[in-house]
């Protein structure tokens, strides 16, 4: 087994004209981590995941996945370094004109040689898994927020990835789809061997499911540690951003 | 004094036009160079899919859009081209009728709608219906984070999305334009039928004897332009929303205005062409 890092994302650099987004992120993941990505709204989060998948270009930097770095990969290496790495936006971003049956079977359909019968049994798999099986023949509209979620994360999984990014996965979300959410997960850790990446606000979820917590701010990581140590940082925005939480916890008591 | 202040107003109003002018070449030449990668990289996503042993597009993707853009068109376009045929050979027809020379007008209505006629409104029909719908539901994609998704997934969005669609505009075009022109025919023959006293025989005979192959080949090779400028600017004007559901209304009347826009003048272009090297 090889002891380097899944992904190493390493002086990421992005600027949208004169503003600069990303102001040289280094950030390592280990096989089977579960990272949570912290951060003040419009810090970068989001646009970190769309960095490291190359939907956005960088002005500067590398992400090395499984030894090859993304950036420079021309566009058929990167493609088939992307059925690595599943995608869960914060919209879902589900192809609204097809049933979830027909979303699910997208990327079988497109990059394997699966038959009709196996991608249809891995389907099922699928939708039994994020508990959705009635859901099959139902067009995107016609499901809830947290449905959508899971139709989502259902579709990332098809191609069996080793690593998972979650844009906002609780986002307006109740409780109890954000537990769900949260508990598919840890069961994908656990049960099936995904590394996770997690951008998110919620500080509940980021403390039930980090194995590793790493915080965005002014463009640049400036914490990475265990939960632990996050609740335990002297920094100072880290500070202000837990107070804000606990304020806001206490008020909701 | 009076006169000094003019000439100063005048430079100055000079260099502001050439100032916009410089603006709108500039803009025109961006938009020109994106459609040329928009093709571009939507050719080297299918070689990639073909270097990979795979289909570069789904037939069924096709067969639908052919469907839609073809079968779902021919009421219109056949509506359309059989009224202007018939409005064509009435007018064209009462003026001849003052010179006795009506039965030129089987050959006229045959000539304009095979060369001219058929293509253009063929064009016309479907820059506004079909390039519309291709724009507004790219642009939702769009919106909608679904093109994201799909590159993400390393499926390719350009090929996936956009092959089937031109392909199918690119060979449906042509199909059409012929309905169109049969259409047109037919109505001028029903108008001089009625009323200019031309029999249907005799004028489908007439339109017969005084059609070339050139007039036939150079409807079809515009049909094939025209197809091929209606859906890459669909396609274009749709993937390149910004600003979600009023960006998608935006592009949607950019992109049938520019289509309308680019089908008539390259219909100039191809009859100055046509008239000059082979007269």
């Amino acid at each position: 087994m090889s002891d380097k890092p899944l992904l190493q994302m390493k002086g990421i650099k992005l600027k949208f004209g004169e503003k600069t987004i990303l102001d040289g992120v280094d950030l390592t993941v280990e096989s089977k981590e579960i990272v949570v990505v912290m951060g003040l709204s419009g810090g970068g989060k989001s646009t970190l995941l769309g960095v490291l998948l190359r939907l956005l270009e960088p002005t500067a930097g590398k992400v090395i996945f499984k030894g090859d770095d993304l950036i420079q990969l021309q566009r058929r290496k990167l493609n088939a370094a992307r059925t690595h790495i599943g995608m869960v936006f914060q919209n879902a971003a589900l192809v609204s004109s097809m049933t979830v049956g027909d979303n699910l079977a997208l990327p079988l359909r497109e990059l394997s040689d699966k038959k009709p019968d196996e991608i249809d049994k891995a389907i099922k798999e699928k939708l039994d898994l994020v508990d959705l099986k009635d859901a099959r023949d139902k067009l995107p509209d016609e499901l809830s927020g947290g449905m959508k979620k899971r139709v989502g994360l259902a579709r990332a999984l098809m191609l069996e990835p080793e690593l998972v990014l979650f844009d906002e996965p609780s986002a307006g979300l109740d409780p109890i789809a954000t537990k769900r959410i949260d508990d598919l997960i840890l069961q994908l850790r656990d049960k099936h061997d995904v590394t996770s990446i997690v951008v998110t606000h919620e500080m509940e979820s980021a403390f039930a499911i980090a194995t590793r917590m790493a915080f965005l701010d002014k463009g640049k990581i400036i914490f990475t540690g265990t939960p632990d140590e996050f609740k335990k940082s002297d920094n100072e925005v880290i500070r202000k951003f837990l107070e804000s939480y606990l304020a806001h916890e206490k008020t909701k008591d | 004094m009076k006169f000094l202040g003019d000439p100063l107003r005048l430079l100055e109003s000079g260099a502001l036009m050439i100032s916009k002018i410089g603006i709108l070449t500039i803009s025109f030449l961006q938009e020109l160079s994106s459609l040329y990668w928009l093709a571009h990289d939507t050719f080297a996503e299918m070689m990639d899919r073909l270097a990979d042993r795979r289909s570069p597009f789904r037939l069924s993707d096709f067969f639908y859009q052919t469907n839609r853009v073809g079968v779902g068109s021919v009421p219109m376009v056949f509506m359309l081209s059989v009224f202007v045929g018939l409005t064509m050979a009435l007018l064209t027809g009462y003026q001849l009728q003052k010179f006795g020379m009506t039965t030129l007008v089987p050959s006229v209505v045959g000539i304009a709608f095979t060369r001219e006629m058929g293509p253009l409104f063929t064009g016309i029909v479907l820059a506004s219906r079909i390039g519309a719908a291709f724009t507004a539901e790219l642009g939702a994609m769009i919106a909608g984070g679904e093109v994201d998704a799909l590159e993400a997934m390393g499926i390719g969005p350009l090929r996936y999305l956009i092959t089937p669609r031109w392909l199918a505009i690119f060979f449906m075009t042509p199909c059409l334009s012929v309905a169109a022109t049969l259409a047109g025919i037919c109505g001028g023959a029903f108008i001089s039928n009625m009323l200019l006293q031309l029999g249907y025989a005799h004028f489908f005979h007439e339109v017969m004897s005084n059609l070339l192959v050139k007039d036939i080949v150079s409807g079809v090779f515009k049909s094939f332009v025209f197809g091929a400028l209606i859906g890459l600017i669909a396609c274009y004007k749709g993937l390149a929303v910004k600003g979600g559901a009023v960006g998608v209304g935006i592009a949607t009347t950019s992109s049938v205005v520019t289509a309308i826009s680019c089908v008539i003048a390259s219909d100039s272009i191809i009859n100055i062409f046509i008239v000059i090297f082979f007269p």
